[in-house]
Protein backbone atom coordinates (compact mmCIF):
# COMPACT_ATOMS: atom_id res chain seq x y z
CA UNK A 1 0.00 0.00 0.00
CA UNK A 2 1.52 3.18 -0.79
CA UNK A 3 0.84 6.34 1.63
CA UNK A 4 -0.98 8.64 0.48
CA UNK A 5 0.11 12.58 0.21
CA UNK A 6 -2.54 15.64 0.63
CA UNK A 7 -3.42 16.89 -2.88
CA UNK A 8 -2.50 20.37 -3.37
CA UNK A 9 -6.14 21.51 -4.49
CA UNK A 10 -5.46 24.61 -5.00
CA UNK A 11 -2.33 24.14 -6.84
CA UNK A 12 -4.46 22.00 -8.91
CA UNK A 13 -7.58 23.65 -9.76
CA UNK A 14 -5.73 26.11 -11.68
CA UNK A 15 -5.18 23.58 -14.06
CA UNK A 16 -9.13 24.39 -14.56
CA UNK A 17 -9.83 27.44 -16.44
CA UNK A 18 -13.77 26.45 -15.77
CA UNK A 19 -12.98 26.54 -12.23
CA UNK A 20 -11.34 29.67 -12.77
CA UNK A 21 -13.11 32.51 -14.74
CA UNK A 22 -16.36 33.43 -14.25
CA UNK A 23 -19.16 32.18 -16.19
CA UNK A 24 -21.93 34.53 -16.55
CA UNK A 25 -20.62 36.46 -14.39
CA UNK A 26 -20.29 33.91 -11.37
CA UNK A 27 -17.98 31.53 -10.06
CA UNK A 28 -18.83 28.19 -11.36
CA UNK A 29 -18.72 25.58 -8.50
CA UNK A 30 -18.41 22.46 -10.47
CA UNK A 31 -20.02 19.49 -8.31
CA UNK A 32 -21.15 17.19 -12.18
CA UNK A 33 -18.09 15.24 -12.73
CA UNK A 34 -20.04 12.32 -12.99
CA UNK A 35 -21.56 13.38 -15.95
CA UNK A 36 -18.73 14.77 -17.51
CA UNK A 37 -15.33 15.86 -15.63
CA UNK A 38 -13.30 18.76 -16.43
CA UNK A 39 -10.30 18.77 -18.26
CA UNK A 40 -7.36 19.91 -17.27
CA UNK A 41 -5.24 22.09 -19.38
CA UNK A 42 -2.14 20.10 -19.77
CA UNK A 43 -4.73 17.78 -21.31
CA UNK A 44 -5.67 20.08 -23.37
CA UNK A 45 -2.01 21.23 -24.73
CA UNK A 46 -1.49 18.06 -25.83
CA UNK A 47 -4.47 17.27 -27.76
CA UNK A 48 -3.65 20.70 -29.75
CA UNK A 49 -0.25 20.15 -29.86
CA UNK A 50 -1.09 16.57 -31.41
CA UNK A 51 -3.66 18.52 -33.67
CA UNK A 52 -1.31 21.26 -34.38
CA UNK A 53 1.96 19.69 -35.19
CA UNK A 54 1.97 16.05 -35.27
CA UNK A 55 -1.44 14.95 -37.32
CA UNK A 56 -1.95 12.47 -40.06
CA UNK A 57 -3.90 9.47 -40.22
CA UNK A 58 -2.46 6.34 -38.44
CA UNK A 59 -1.88 2.43 -39.29
CA UNK A 60 -1.17 3.99 -43.16
CA UNK A 61 1.93 4.86 -45.96
CA UNK A 62 5.61 5.39 -45.20
CA UNK A 63 5.73 9.20 -43.89
CA UNK A 64 7.85 9.78 -40.65
CA UNK A 65 4.97 12.04 -39.72
CA UNK A 66 2.21 9.07 -40.11
CA UNK A 67 4.38 6.70 -38.19
CA UNK A 68 5.41 9.09 -35.52
CA UNK A 69 1.58 9.58 -35.42
CA UNK A 70 0.71 6.05 -35.26
CA UNK A 71 3.42 5.66 -31.96
CA UNK A 72 1.72 8.55 -30.36
CA UNK A 73 -1.66 6.96 -30.88
CA UNK A 74 0.17 3.38 -29.68
CA UNK A 75 1.76 5.12 -26.57
CA UNK A 76 -2.04 5.89 -25.62
CA UNK A 77 -2.53 2.46 -25.59
CA UNK A 78 0.05 1.41 -23.44
CA UNK A 79 -0.86 4.02 -21.08
CA UNK A 80 -4.38 2.87 -20.91
CA UNK A 81 -3.10 -0.81 -20.58
CA UNK A 82 -0.80 0.11 -17.76
CA UNK A 83 -3.53 1.54 -16.44
CA UNK A 84 -6.06 -0.91 -15.85
CA UNK A 85 -3.11 -3.53 -15.85
CA UNK A 86 -4.13 -5.25 -18.98
CA UNK A 87 -1.83 -8.02 -20.03
CA UNK A 88 -1.14 -6.56 -23.65
CA UNK A 89 -2.50 -3.79 -25.84
CA UNK A 90 -3.90 -6.36 -27.75
CA UNK A 91 -6.65 -6.54 -25.24
CA UNK A 92 -7.42 -2.56 -25.26
CA UNK A 93 -9.90 -1.56 -28.11
CA UNK A 94 -10.37 2.21 -28.45
CA UNK A 95 -13.92 2.89 -28.91
CA UNK A 96 -16.17 6.01 -29.02
CA UNK A 97 -16.94 5.57 -25.04
CA UNK A 98 -18.52 3.05 -22.80
CA UNK A 99 -21.71 3.10 -24.05
CA UNK A 100 -19.73 1.87 -27.86
CA UNK A 101 -17.61 -0.53 -25.99
CA UNK A 102 -21.18 -2.43 -24.44
CA UNK A 103 -22.39 -2.56 -28.18
CA UNK A 104 -19.70 -4.00 -29.48
CA UNK A 105 -19.62 -6.91 -26.98
CA UNK A 106 -23.55 -7.34 -26.46
CA UNK A 107 -23.72 -7.55 -30.54
CA UNK A 108 -20.21 -9.84 -30.95
CA UNK A 109 -19.90 -11.62 -28.08
CA UNK A 110 -23.64 -11.67 -27.18
CA UNK A 111 -24.82 -12.87 -30.49
CA UNK A 112 -22.17 -15.74 -30.64
CA UNK A 113 -23.38 -16.73 -27.31
CA UNK A 114 -26.88 -15.38 -26.55
CA UNK A 115 -30.07 -17.70 -28.19
CA UNK A 116 -33.36 -18.64 -27.54
CA UNK A 117 -34.12 -19.06 -23.93
CA UNK A 118 -30.88 -18.15 -22.77
CA UNK A 119 -30.47 -15.20 -19.81
CA UNK A 120 -28.54 -12.06 -19.61
CA UNK A 121 -28.02 -10.85 -15.87
CA UNK A 122 -27.76 -7.40 -15.14
CA UNK A 123 -28.26 -5.79 -11.61
CA UNK A 124 -31.14 -2.75 -10.23
CA UNK A 125 -28.46 -0.31 -10.43
CA UNK A 126 -27.21 -0.02 -14.24
CA UNK A 127 -27.41 2.86 -16.63
CA UNK A 128 -29.33 2.77 -19.46
CA UNK A 129 -25.63 1.75 -21.55
CA UNK A 130 -25.34 -1.46 -20.03
CA UNK A 131 -29.20 -2.23 -19.98
CA UNK A 132 -30.85 -1.08 -23.84
CA UNK A 133 -28.00 -3.07 -25.56
CA UNK A 134 -28.93 -6.14 -23.60
CA UNK A 135 -32.19 -5.68 -24.09
CA UNK A 136 -31.90 -5.45 -27.84
CA UNK A 137 -29.99 -8.40 -27.74
CA UNK A 138 -32.31 -10.16 -25.78
CA UNK A 139 -35.30 -9.33 -28.07
CA UNK A 140 -33.25 -10.14 -31.49
CA UNK A 141 -32.47 -13.68 -29.56
CA UNK A 142 -35.61 -14.55 -27.61
CA UNK A 143 -33.57 -14.26 -24.51
CA UNK A 144 -34.49 -13.08 -21.17
CA UNK A 145 -33.24 -10.42 -18.78
CA UNK A 146 -32.37 -11.06 -15.11
CA UNK A 147 -32.05 -8.44 -12.80
CA UNK A 148 -30.01 -8.95 -9.04
CA UNK A 149 -31.77 -6.95 -7.03
CA UNK A 150 -30.29 -4.86 -4.13
CA UNK A 151 -31.46 -3.69 -0.78
CA UNK A 152 -32.77 0.00 0.53
CA UNK A 153 -29.13 1.62 1.00
CA UNK A 154 -28.36 0.76 -2.85
CA UNK A 155 -26.14 -2.33 -2.10
CA UNK A 156 -26.50 -5.76 -4.12
CA UNK A 157 -28.14 -8.50 -2.81
CA UNK A 158 -24.87 -11.12 -3.27
CA UNK A 159 -27.29 -13.71 -0.95
CA UNK A 160 -29.69 -13.60 -4.34
CA UNK A 161 -26.57 -14.17 -6.83
CA UNK A 162 -25.75 -17.32 -6.75
CA UNK A 163 -29.43 -18.77 -7.24
CA UNK A 164 -29.88 -15.90 -10.49
CA UNK A 165 -26.93 -17.66 -12.00
CA UNK A 166 -28.46 -20.78 -13.58
CA UNK A 167 -26.91 -22.97 -16.50
CA UNK A 168 -29.18 -20.71 -19.17
CA UNK A 169 -26.57 -17.76 -17.91
CA UNK A 170 -24.14 -16.22 -20.42
CA UNK A 171 -23.48 -13.02 -19.68
CA UNK A 172 -23.44 -11.06 -16.48
CA UNK A 173 -22.96 -7.33 -16.99
CA UNK A 174 -23.00 -5.13 -13.81
CA UNK A 175 -21.55 -1.32 -12.81
CA UNK A 176 -18.69 -1.49 -10.79
CA UNK A 177 -19.74 2.00 -9.38
CA UNK A 178 -23.33 3.54 -9.18
CA UNK A 179 -23.31 6.75 -11.28
CA UNK A 180 -26.94 7.70 -9.23
CA UNK A 181 -25.70 6.38 -5.21
CA UNK A 182 -22.32 5.73 -5.52
CA UNK A 183 -22.39 2.47 -4.64
CA UNK A 184 -18.66 0.69 -4.92
CA UNK A 185 -19.89 -2.76 -6.06
CA UNK A 186 -17.96 -6.15 -5.05
CA UNK A 187 -17.20 -6.70 -7.92
CA UNK A 188 -14.61 -8.96 -7.32
CA UNK A 189 -16.50 -11.11 -5.03
CA UNK A 190 -19.52 -11.23 -8.15
CA UNK A 191 -16.74 -12.54 -11.11
CA UNK A 192 -16.01 -15.20 -8.63
CA UNK A 193 -19.33 -16.22 -8.21
CA UNK A 194 -20.17 -16.37 -11.80
CA UNK A 195 -16.66 -18.17 -13.01
CA UNK A 196 -17.61 -20.51 -10.42
CA UNK A 197 -20.40 -20.98 -12.29
CA UNK A 198 -18.91 -20.42 -15.55
CA UNK A 199 -20.62 -17.53 -16.59
CA UNK A 200 -18.18 -14.34 -17.79
CA UNK A 201 -18.86 -10.84 -16.57
CA UNK A 202 -18.74 -7.00 -17.75
CA UNK A 203 -17.84 -5.02 -15.96
CA UNK A 204 -19.02 -0.93 -16.55
CA UNK A 205 -15.85 1.18 -15.02
CA UNK A 206 -17.36 4.24 -16.60
CA UNK A 207 -17.86 5.26 -12.68
CA UNK A 208 -14.94 3.56 -11.33
CA UNK A 209 -11.82 4.47 -13.34
CA UNK A 210 -12.00 7.94 -12.08
CA UNK A 211 -12.33 6.83 -8.41
CA UNK A 212 -10.39 3.76 -7.74
CA UNK A 213 -7.87 2.43 -8.98
CA UNK A 214 -8.60 -0.51 -11.33
CA UNK A 215 -6.61 -4.02 -12.16
CA UNK A 216 -8.28 -6.17 -14.43
CA UNK A 217 -6.13 -8.78 -13.70
CA UNK A 218 -6.93 -9.07 -10.00
CA UNK A 219 -10.98 -8.76 -10.97
CA UNK A 220 -10.30 -11.27 -12.93
CA UNK A 221 -13.33 -9.32 -15.61
CA UNK A 222 -13.71 -10.74 -18.85
CA UNK A 223 -14.81 -7.17 -20.08
CA UNK A 224 -13.82 -4.18 -18.49
CA UNK A 225 -15.38 -0.89 -20.28
CA UNK A 226 -14.96 2.99 -19.88
CA UNK A 227 -14.89 6.41 -21.17
CA UNK A 228 -11.91 8.67 -21.53
CA UNK A 229 -14.17 12.18 -20.36
CA UNK A 230 -15.51 10.91 -16.99
CA UNK A 231 -11.63 10.87 -15.91
CA UNK A 232 -10.68 14.47 -17.32
CA UNK A 233 -10.34 12.88 -21.27
CA UNK A 234 -11.99 14.27 -24.19
CA UNK A 235 -15.48 13.20 -25.26
CA UNK A 236 -15.56 10.45 -28.10
CA UNK A 237 -12.76 7.77 -26.76
CA UNK A 238 -13.41 5.03 -24.84
CA UNK A 239 -12.00 1.66 -24.21
CA UNK A 240 -13.30 -1.86 -24.12
CA UNK A 241 -10.85 -4.30 -22.11
CA UNK A 242 -11.12 -7.99 -22.91
CA UNK A 243 -10.16 -11.19 -21.94
CA UNK A 244 -7.61 -12.52 -24.89
CA UNK A 245 -9.33 -15.55 -26.06
CA UNK A 246 -12.76 -14.21 -25.59
CA UNK A 247 -11.92 -11.37 -28.10
CA UNK A 248 -10.14 -13.29 -30.47
CA UNK A 249 -13.27 -15.68 -30.95
CA UNK A 250 -15.13 -13.01 -31.35
CA UNK A 251 -16.35 -11.66 -34.72
CA UNK A 252 -15.30 -8.26 -35.89
CA UNK A 253 -18.47 -5.48 -35.64
CA UNK A 254 -18.01 -2.82 -37.77
CA UNK A 255 -16.50 -3.35 -41.08
CA UNK A 256 -13.96 -0.69 -42.95
CA UNK A 257 -10.91 0.09 -43.33
CA UNK A 258 -8.06 -0.57 -40.81
CA UNK A 259 -9.20 -3.71 -40.10
CA UNK A 260 -8.38 -5.63 -43.04
CA UNK A 261 -5.62 -7.90 -43.97
CA UNK A 262 -6.78 -8.29 -47.73
CA UNK A 263 -10.04 -7.46 -49.54
CA UNK A 264 -11.52 -9.23 -52.53
CA UNK A 265 -14.64 -9.39 -54.02
CA UNK A 266 -15.23 -12.89 -52.75
CA UNK A 267 -13.79 -12.65 -49.60
CA UNK A 268 -12.46 -10.57 -46.82
CA UNK A 269 -9.62 -11.78 -44.39
CA UNK A 270 -9.05 -9.52 -41.02
CA UNK A 271 -5.94 -8.25 -38.93
CA UNK A 272 -5.70 -9.49 -35.71
CA UNK A 273 -6.23 -7.46 -31.78
CA UNK A 274 -6.66 -4.62 -31.51
CA UNK A 275 -7.13 -3.45 -35.15
CA UNK A 276 -9.74 -6.22 -35.91
CA UNK A 277 -12.42 -4.54 -34.21
CA UNK A 278 -11.46 -0.71 -35.15
CA UNK A 279 -12.52 0.01 -38.11
CA UNK A 280 -12.33 3.33 -40.07
CA UNK A 281 -9.88 6.16 -38.96
CA UNK A 282 -9.89 6.60 -35.00
CA UNK A 283 -10.52 9.46 -32.94
CA UNK A 284 -6.79 9.68 -32.87
CA UNK A 285 -6.16 13.18 -31.15
CA UNK A 286 -8.59 12.34 -28.58
CA UNK A 287 -6.73 8.50 -27.40
CA UNK A 288 -3.69 10.29 -27.01
CA UNK A 289 -5.54 13.00 -24.90
CA UNK A 290 -6.99 10.08 -22.61
CA UNK A 291 -3.47 8.90 -22.67
CA UNK A 292 -2.35 12.52 -21.59
CA UNK A 293 -5.28 12.18 -18.68
CA UNK A 294 -4.03 9.54 -17.67
CA UNK A 295 -0.90 10.87 -17.20
CA UNK A 296 -2.26 13.42 -15.21
CA UNK A 297 -4.53 11.62 -12.38
CA UNK A 298 -1.47 9.17 -12.16
CA UNK A 299 0.91 12.25 -11.28
CA UNK A 300 -1.75 13.36 -8.53
CA UNK A 301 -1.66 9.86 -7.53
CA UNK A 302 -4.98 7.17 -7.34
CA UNK A 303 -4.22 6.59 -3.93
CA UNK A 304 -4.02 10.51 -3.27
CA UNK A 305 -7.29 11.06 -5.09
CA UNK A 306 -9.55 8.31 -3.54
CA UNK A 307 -7.96 9.84 -0.13
CA UNK A 308 -9.29 13.63 -0.83
CA UNK A 309 -12.34 12.08 -2.33
CA UNK A 310 -13.51 10.46 0.57
CA UNK A 311 -12.32 12.44 3.19
CA UNK A 312 -14.64 14.96 1.00
CA UNK A 313 -17.57 12.52 0.62
CA UNK A 314 -17.94 12.21 4.81
CA UNK A 315 -17.77 16.01 5.41
CA UNK A 316 -20.68 16.46 2.37
CA UNK A 317 -22.73 13.54 3.74
CA UNK A 318 -22.33 14.59 7.23
CA UNK A 319 -23.65 18.44 6.67
CA UNK A 320 -26.53 16.90 3.87
CA UNK A 321 -27.30 14.54 6.63
CA UNK A 322 -27.68 17.56 9.57
CA UNK A 323 -30.13 19.47 6.47
CA UNK A 324 -33.44 18.76 7.48
CA UNK A 325 -36.13 17.39 5.25
CA UNK A 326 -33.50 15.86 2.97
CA UNK A 327 -32.51 12.23 2.36
CA UNK A 328 -29.31 11.04 1.10
CA UNK A 329 -30.14 8.45 -1.80
CA UNK A 330 -27.86 5.43 -1.34
CA UNK A 331 -26.05 5.31 1.83
CA UNK A 332 -23.85 1.80 0.77
CA UNK A 333 -21.02 1.06 3.18
CA UNK A 334 -18.72 1.54 0.33
CA UNK A 335 -19.12 4.49 -1.87
CA UNK A 336 -17.71 6.32 -3.98
CA UNK A 337 -17.90 10.21 -4.08
CA UNK A 338 -21.48 10.64 -5.90
CA UNK A 339 -24.42 11.87 -3.55
CA UNK A 340 -27.75 11.75 -4.78
CA UNK A 341 -30.28 13.13 -2.47
CA UNK A 342 -33.83 14.04 -2.59
CA UNK A 343 -36.17 16.92 -0.22
CA UNK A 344 -39.36 17.11 0.75
CA UNK A 345 -41.62 18.72 -1.14
CA UNK A 346 -39.35 20.28 -3.54
CA UNK A 347 -38.54 18.80 -7.08
CA UNK A 348 -34.84 17.67 -7.98
CA UNK A 349 -35.20 19.74 -11.31
CA UNK A 350 -36.19 23.26 -9.18
CA UNK A 351 -33.34 22.47 -7.13
CA UNK A 352 -31.23 22.58 -10.59
CA UNK A 353 -32.21 25.52 -11.44
CA UNK A 354 -32.08 27.63 -8.43
CA UNK A 355 -28.38 26.43 -7.61
CA UNK A 356 -27.63 26.92 -11.04
CA UNK A 357 -28.38 30.63 -10.48
CA UNK A 358 -25.33 30.44 -8.11
CA UNK A 359 -23.47 29.16 -10.05
CA UNK A 360 -23.84 25.29 -8.81
CA UNK A 361 -23.69 22.65 -11.52
CA UNK A 362 -25.33 19.69 -10.20
CA UNK A 363 -27.34 16.95 -12.49
CA UNK A 364 -31.10 16.72 -12.04
CA UNK A 365 -32.79 13.92 -13.20
CA UNK A 366 -33.01 10.38 -13.85
CA UNK A 367 -29.30 9.95 -14.32
CA UNK A 368 -30.47 7.76 -17.41
CA UNK A 369 -31.23 4.79 -14.78
CA UNK A 370 -35.32 4.81 -14.81
CA UNK A 371 -35.14 1.10 -13.69
CA UNK A 372 -33.09 2.23 -10.53
CA UNK A 373 -35.12 5.32 -10.04
CA UNK A 374 -38.29 2.78 -10.39
CA UNK A 375 -36.90 0.34 -7.33
CA UNK A 376 -36.04 3.88 -5.61
CA UNK A 377 -39.68 5.17 -6.32
CA UNK A 378 -38.28 8.38 -7.27
CA UNK A 379 -38.63 10.43 -10.40
CA UNK A 380 -35.52 11.48 -10.08
CA UNK A 381 -32.82 12.62 -8.05
CA UNK A 382 -30.30 15.68 -7.44
CA UNK A 383 -26.86 14.51 -8.02
CA UNK A 384 -23.46 16.31 -6.36
CA UNK A 385 -20.30 14.34 -7.64
CA UNK A 386 -17.46 15.11 -6.45
CA UNK A 387 -13.55 15.24 -7.72
CA UNK A 388 -9.84 15.78 -7.18
CA UNK A 389 -10.55 19.15 -7.33
CA UNK A 390 -13.37 18.79 -5.23
CA UNK A 391 -13.51 21.28 -2.42
CA UNK A 392 -14.97 21.85 1.53
CA UNK A 393 -15.81 25.33 0.09
CA UNK A 394 -18.12 23.67 -2.94
CA UNK A 395 -19.58 21.42 -0.41
CA UNK A 396 -20.26 24.58 2.19
CA UNK A 397 -21.49 26.23 -1.62
CA UNK A 398 -23.66 23.43 -2.55
CA UNK A 399 -25.55 23.12 1.36
CA UNK A 400 -26.43 27.04 1.06
CA UNK A 401 -27.84 26.62 -1.76
CA UNK A 402 -29.85 23.65 -0.34
CA UNK A 403 -30.96 25.87 2.31
CA UNK A 404 -31.87 28.65 -0.02
CA UNK A 405 -34.05 25.74 -2.23
CA UNK A 406 -36.05 25.34 0.65
CA UNK A 407 -36.49 28.98 1.99
CA UNK A 408 -38.30 29.93 -1.66
CA UNK A 409 -39.69 26.65 -1.14
CA UNK A 410 -41.23 27.04 2.68
CA UNK B 1 -34.04 35.69 -14.71
CA UNK B 2 -32.07 37.90 -12.31
CA UNK B 3 -33.41 35.73 -9.05
CA UNK B 4 -35.27 32.79 -9.57
CA UNK B 5 -37.75 34.22 -6.62
CA UNK B 6 -38.93 36.35 -9.84
CA UNK B 7 -39.83 32.76 -11.20
CA UNK B 8 -40.77 31.18 -8.08
CA UNK B 9 -43.43 33.46 -7.26
CA UNK B 10 -46.03 32.77 -4.34
CA UNK B 11 -49.03 31.19 -7.11
CA UNK B 12 -46.69 29.13 -8.72
CA UNK B 13 -45.58 27.46 -5.57
CA UNK B 14 -49.46 27.34 -4.41
CA UNK B 15 -50.03 25.62 -7.69
CA UNK B 16 -47.46 23.61 -7.40
CA UNK B 17 -48.21 22.55 -3.61
CA UNK B 18 -52.07 22.21 -4.12
CA UNK B 19 -52.62 21.16 -7.32
CA UNK B 20 -55.86 22.04 -9.03
CA UNK B 21 -57.96 19.70 -11.19
CA UNK B 22 -55.14 16.66 -10.16
CA UNK B 23 -56.87 13.14 -10.47
CA UNK B 24 -58.18 10.87 -13.05
CA UNK B 25 -61.46 10.88 -15.04
CA UNK B 26 -63.85 8.01 -15.64
CA UNK B 27 -64.90 8.49 -19.07
CA UNK B 28 -63.45 11.46 -21.04
CA UNK B 29 -63.86 12.66 -24.95
CA UNK B 30 -60.13 13.69 -25.46
CA UNK B 31 -57.22 12.36 -23.46
CA UNK B 32 -53.30 12.68 -23.69
CA UNK B 33 -49.89 11.44 -22.19
CA UNK B 34 -47.02 13.89 -22.48
CA UNK B 35 -43.00 12.83 -21.41
CA UNK B 36 -40.52 14.67 -20.60
CA UNK B 37 -37.86 12.21 -21.46
CA UNK B 38 -34.89 14.25 -20.78
CA UNK B 39 -35.95 14.89 -16.94
CA UNK B 40 -38.35 12.06 -16.79
CA UNK B 41 -41.36 14.40 -16.35
CA UNK B 42 -44.85 12.85 -17.06
CA UNK B 43 -48.47 13.89 -17.64
CA UNK B 44 -51.40 12.30 -18.68
CA UNK B 45 -54.32 14.87 -18.72
CA UNK B 46 -58.19 13.74 -19.86
CA UNK B 47 -61.09 16.25 -20.95
CA UNK B 48 -64.56 15.84 -21.32
CA UNK B 49 -65.22 18.47 -24.26
CA UNK B 50 -69.28 18.27 -24.99
CA UNK B 51 -70.79 20.97 -28.11
CA UNK B 52 -67.25 22.51 -28.34
CA UNK B 53 -66.73 23.13 -24.83
CA UNK B 54 -64.15 21.94 -22.29
CA UNK B 55 -66.87 20.67 -20.01
CA UNK B 56 -63.81 19.11 -17.60
CA UNK B 57 -60.34 18.61 -17.43
CA UNK B 58 -58.17 16.65 -15.06
CA UNK B 59 -54.75 15.77 -14.96
CA UNK B 60 -51.96 13.21 -13.17
CA UNK B 61 -48.58 12.66 -13.17
CA UNK B 62 -45.08 13.74 -11.90
CA UNK B 63 -42.88 16.54 -12.43
CA UNK B 64 -40.99 19.63 -11.12
CA UNK B 65 -43.02 22.78 -9.74
CA UNK B 66 -42.59 24.65 -13.07
CA UNK B 67 -44.66 21.88 -15.04
CA UNK B 68 -47.08 21.14 -12.15
CA UNK B 69 -48.15 24.59 -11.42
CA UNK B 70 -48.22 25.11 -15.51
CA UNK B 71 -50.04 21.98 -15.49
CA UNK B 72 -52.90 23.62 -12.87
CA UNK B 73 -53.29 27.39 -14.41
CA UNK B 74 -53.65 25.74 -17.36
CA UNK B 75 -56.28 23.31 -16.65
CA UNK B 76 -58.18 26.33 -14.55
CA UNK B 77 -58.24 28.65 -17.53
CA UNK B 78 -59.47 26.29 -19.85
CA UNK B 79 -62.23 24.03 -17.82
CA UNK B 80 -65.82 25.69 -18.89
CA UNK B 81 -64.33 27.57 -22.30
CA UNK B 82 -65.05 26.85 -26.07
CA UNK B 83 -62.60 24.59 -27.62
CA UNK B 84 -61.58 27.43 -30.07
CA UNK B 85 -60.56 29.75 -26.65
CA UNK B 86 -58.31 26.62 -25.73
CA UNK B 87 -56.41 26.58 -28.62
CA UNK B 88 -55.64 30.20 -28.41
CA UNK B 89 -54.62 29.91 -25.23
CA UNK B 90 -52.26 27.26 -26.25
CA UNK B 91 -50.91 29.12 -29.17
CA UNK B 92 -50.09 32.40 -26.74
CA UNK B 93 -48.46 30.45 -23.95
CA UNK B 94 -46.21 29.11 -26.24
CA UNK B 95 -45.17 32.36 -28.08
CA UNK B 96 -44.47 34.22 -24.77
CA UNK B 97 -42.43 30.70 -24.02
CA UNK B 98 -40.68 31.36 -27.03
CA UNK B 99 -40.15 35.24 -26.68
CA UNK B 100 -42.87 36.02 -29.09
CA UNK B 101 -45.33 37.53 -27.39
CA UNK B 102 -44.38 39.82 -24.50
CA UNK B 103 -47.33 40.39 -22.09
CA UNK B 104 -46.81 43.50 -21.24
CA UNK B 105 -47.02 45.08 -24.47
CA UNK B 106 -48.78 42.72 -27.12
CA UNK B 107 -52.88 41.94 -26.52
CA UNK B 108 -53.26 39.05 -25.07
CA UNK B 109 -55.49 36.77 -23.05
CA UNK B 110 -53.21 34.93 -20.76
CA UNK B 111 -53.99 36.65 -17.99
CA UNK B 112 -52.20 34.90 -15.09
CA UNK B 113 -50.47 32.67 -16.83
CA UNK B 114 -47.85 35.40 -17.96
CA UNK B 115 -46.27 34.18 -14.78
CA UNK B 116 -44.63 32.13 -16.03
CA UNK B 117 -43.06 34.66 -18.49
CA UNK B 118 -39.44 34.12 -16.86
CA UNK B 119 -39.13 30.70 -18.11
CA UNK B 120 -38.26 32.19 -21.76
CA UNK B 121 -34.88 32.93 -19.68
CA UNK B 122 -34.36 29.81 -18.46
CA UNK B 123 -33.57 27.52 -21.38
CA UNK B 124 -33.61 24.48 -19.97
CA UNK B 125 -36.82 24.72 -18.32
CA UNK B 126 -38.61 25.72 -21.17
CA UNK B 127 -39.92 22.08 -21.45
CA UNK B 128 -41.19 21.80 -18.25
CA UNK B 129 -43.49 24.99 -18.63
CA UNK B 130 -44.49 23.79 -22.15
CA UNK B 131 -45.40 20.14 -21.57
CA UNK B 132 -48.65 20.47 -20.09
CA UNK B 133 -50.24 22.77 -23.03
CA UNK B 134 -48.35 20.67 -25.76
CA UNK B 135 -49.91 18.17 -24.35
CA UNK B 136 -53.44 19.28 -24.10
CA UNK B 137 -52.86 20.69 -27.40
CA UNK B 138 -52.29 16.69 -28.72
CA UNK B 139 -55.29 15.97 -26.53
CA UNK B 140 -57.53 18.38 -28.46
CA UNK B 141 -56.14 16.91 -31.83
CA UNK B 142 -56.50 13.64 -30.98
CA UNK B 143 -53.00 12.57 -30.48
CA UNK B 144 -52.47 10.13 -27.53
CA UNK B 145 -48.89 10.47 -26.77
CA UNK B 146 -46.74 13.72 -27.04
CA UNK B 147 -43.08 13.94 -26.56
CA UNK B 148 -41.07 17.82 -25.59
CA UNK B 149 -38.12 16.19 -26.95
Amino acid sequence: MSTVTPLDVARVREDFPTLTTPFHGKPVIYLDSAVSNLVPTPVVARMAHYQSYEHTNVHRGVSTLSQEATDRFEEAREKVRAFINAPSTRQVIWTRGTTEAINLVAQTFGRQKVHAGDEILLSAMEHHANIVPWQLLAEERGATIKVIPMNDDGELLLDELDGLLTDRTRILAVTHVSNVMGTINPVKEIIRRAHAKGVPVLVDGAQSVPHLPVDVQDLDADFFVFSGHKLSGPTGIGVLYGRLELLEAMPPWQGGGSMILSVTWEKTTFIGLPGKFEAGTPAIAQAIGLGAAIDYVQALGLDNIAAHEHELLVYATERLRAIPGLRIIGNAKAKASVLSFVLDGIHPHDIGSILDHDGIVVRAGHHCAQPLMKRLGLPATTRASLSYFSTRADVDALVAGILKCQEIFQ
Amino acid sequence: MSDPRELYQQVILEHNKKPRNFGDLDTCTHQAHGLNPLCGDDITLKLVVEDGIVQDIRFQGHGCAISKASSSLMTVNVKGKPVADAQVLVDQFRAMIRGTLDTATDANVLGRLSLFQGVKDLPSRVKCAVLPWATLHSALEGVETVSTE
